[in-house]
């Protein structure tokens, strides 16, 4: 392969994979905290539209951002209040966000245009590829990792931090204690329900911003069929990744890939069917899932949450 | 733990669990989540500047207002009913089947393939009875895939379930755009009309079988898991898989049968579409029928028979919001809003009725420092 193809099929897969790697780090946040979050389809696409809306109306990609960390995060509010307050069926909860989140996005996205119209096909400003000084000058890498847009690069910061949030810090140990068992971290003082909310909430937001990349970067613009999914892939990953945002990101590339190599196959003029190609990602997301549980069973640990799923009553 | 705020708090709610619930505090709970969402839709409504009262009158006159209309609600409750009970039946057992999408589909696909190629081939009084048997294996054997990958594999069934929805889709889509594509369809995407003899017969006016075989299927579902011994099998199951694994009951075989009745139940929705309506597999199958059937079946408590009843509510809601489009130009999606409201509410419900709200009130001055650390 020549370098120019392995350029763009990196840079492709990155672009591709930045969405979902928002969502997945936000979903591993929140569920290390034990709190099942299935709802990211439908905080996507609220994220999505939120993000689109508010850069459509201000004409700043600020505050298109702000609206959607809003928004996200008071989608994952409601979810905290149903899963730690209430004590109800989190999968359901879910569920249920996934089904609302949709339906709101696809609702409003037909009023809130100018004067009560769709806001589809609207045009806003959306995040260029800017390359980044000297980095991008890199032979190779270069091209295909700095040569992204803005929002791209906050994630290249928040994986890190994320990973050394929760593996290298007290609060990180505190987060990891009440997802694994709440009774021995609220014995030792930690305040259980507010570290739920607090890592459902930020996690929300983070999920939310996954979706307005789709909608402020990667296909700029509004259509209620934007995320196509990728909430779902999200959710494989974070599985997929052991609650590990270092190994999500061999997730997000590993679909992102799949996208890119899609894409250059369209391009080329492949003879398989579209349809075909399309299946790719989801086909690949139950092959990793299969090959890591694999693995898993060797090693003997999955890696998930103990206390996932499960709310904690203070008896 | 203490706090200086618990001393300022005049009294205090709580929540405790309760041994049993009555039916009418259930029944209450839930006629108290559809009336709490409606309302949550109507403050929606004003924003968007529409009257509310005037919108539900609307939806209410075009899903139940004459028979045009209950018969179209009917029609629509029809796959609704199939995936409902596919999740009910999958849920009691301890499978989260998020796949009657995809299933629905294969199973649209399989009775299609029947009707199309073999109705030539069959005799007359049994191409009906073949699509139908056709339209339960393509589900069917759509989720035993992801029952196979969770009891040998260990891959969590809710995301395999899923994942397969997004690929069925693309299969119909190559089926009715390409490889089956009616070559005399002028452009149009969707295969050649069934033969006349693979059409689901009448039941009266529009209405197909395909709602008499929904019904009966949720009352064969309801016997089977409240009367038969494998059904007490797969409710100890869905209450607790290691207690099952105990208890001595085959969990691996009977996963993979019951996933496969749940997939074939989501199939004949799929098979009652094509065969009952379109009589021909085209675009606007996969609208959402497997999401919307989570619904019905909470909505219903996973009761096979109760779902009879939510699914004719939300396919009415569903109905409502397209008239709602064409008479209000209001989206049709207000009634996944609804239906997404409905669904939190009713786990919220759920959680409500099994506890008694108490009210805490302050103790008397005197009796707080005679007891000095009770506080909780």
């Amino acid at each position: 392969m020549d370098t120019a193809l392995i350029e763009s099929v990196v840079s492709i897969a990155i672009r591709a994979g930045t969405s979902v790697m928002f969502a997945a780090l936000g979903g591993i946040l929140t569920e290390r905290s034990g709190v099942l979050n299935l709802g990211v389809e439908g905080m996507m696409l609220a994220g999505a539209l939120a993000g689109f809306a508010g850069t459509y109306y201000s004409g700043s990609l600020l505050v298109g951002l702000l609206l959607a960390i809003i928004i996200g995060a008071l989608f994952a509010l409601l979810h905290a209040f149903w899963c730690v307050t209430l004590a109800g069926n989190q999968v359901a909860s879910g569920l249920a966000l996934v089904i609302l989140g949709t339906g709101l996005a696809d609702f409003l996205g037909q009023r809130i245009g100018p004067g009560g119209t769709p806001l589809v096909g609207m045009v806003s400003v959306s995040f260029p590829r800017t390359p980044l000084p000297l980095l991008s000058s890199i032979p190779v890498i270069g091209p295909a990792v700095f040569n992204q847009d803005a929002l791209t690069y906050l994630l290249y910061l928040l994986i890190p931090l994320a990973w050394f949030y929760l593996f290298r810090t007290q609060a990180g140990i505190h987060l990891r204690a009440v997802g694994e068992n709440p009774r021995a971290a609220d014995a030792l003082g930690v305040n259980v329900a507010a570290v739920r909310y607090g890592h459902t909430i930020v996690g929300g937001a983070l999920i939310a911003l996954g979706g307005a990349h789709l909608s402020l970067a990667y296909t700029p613009g509004w259509s209620a069929d934007i995320s196509g999914g990728r909430g779902w892939i999200a959710i494989a990953m974070i599985i997929f990744s052991m609650w590990n945002p270092l190994r999500a990101v061999v997730g997000a590339i590993l679909f992102g890939g799949v996208t890119a190599i899609q894409f250059r196959m369209q391009v080329a003029g492949s003879s398989i069917p579209t349809y075909f190609l399309n299946m790719l990602p989801y086909v690949v997301t139950i092959v990793a899932l299969v090959l890591v549980n694999q693995r898993r069973s060797l090693a003997g640990h999955s890696g998930i949450p103990s206390a996932l799923g499960t709310a904690y009553h203070r008896e | 733990m203490s706090c200086p705020v618990n001393r300022l708090q005049i009294m205090k709610l709580t929540l405790e669990r309760k041994r049993s619930r009555s039916s009418a505090a259930t029944l209450i709970a839930l006629l108290l989540s559809v009336l709490a969402a409606l309302i949550a839709g109507g403050a929606l409504l004003l924003i968007v500047g529409a009257n509310p009262l005037q919108a539900y009158g609307e939806m209410f006159r075009g899903a139940f207002g004459d028979d045009f209309a209950l018969t179209q609600t009917l029609l629509k409750a029809t796959p609704l009913l199939f995936t409902g009970l596919s999740v009910t039946l999958a849920l009691r057992s301890g499978f989260w089947n998020i796949g009657a999408e995809g299933q629905l589909l294969m199973g649209a696909f399989a009775a299609t393939g029947i009707a199309l190629f073999w109705t030539d081939s069959l005799p007359t009084f049994l191409v009906i009875p073949a699509v139908i048997i056709a339209g339960f294996v393509g589900g069917a054997l759509w989720g035993l895939l992801s029952a196979a990958l969770k009891v040998w594999l260990g891959v969590n069934e809710i995301v395999t379930t899923l994942m397969l929805n997004y690929i069925a889709i693309e299969w119909i889509e190559f089926l009715y755009f390409s490889a089956w594509r009616n070559p005399r369809g002028f452009g149009f995407p969707g295969t050649a009309e069934f033969p006349r003899e693979a059409w689901l017969p009448p039941l009266s006016g529009r209405l197909h079988i395909g709602f008499a075989i929904a019904l009966i299927a949720c009352v064969l579902v309801w016997l089977l898991l409240a009367r038969t011994k494998w059904g007490y099998e797969l409710r100890v199951m869905g209450a607790s898989l290691p207690a099952a694994r105990y208890s001595g009951i085959r969990l691996i075989r009977n996963m993979l049968l019951v996933v496969m009745i749940s997939g074939g139940i989501a199939g004949l929705a799929g098979m009652s579409e094509v065969a009952g309506i379109s009589h021909r597999l085209q675009n606007g199958l996969a609208v959402g029928y497997g999401y919307t059937g989570l619904i019905v079946a909470f909505l219903a408590r996973l009761n096979p028979l109760s779902a009879i009843v939510s699914a004719i509510f939300l396919a009415g809601l569903t109905v409502g919001s397209e008239q709602l489009q064409l008479t209000m130009n209001l989206p049709a999606s207000f009634a996944l809003i609804l239906q997404g409201t409905i669904l939190l509410l009713v786990v919220a419900g759920e959680v409500l009725t099994h506890y008694r709200i108490r009210l805490l009130l302050p103790q008397r001055r005197q009796a707080s420092w005679t007891q000095p650390s009770s506080n909780q």
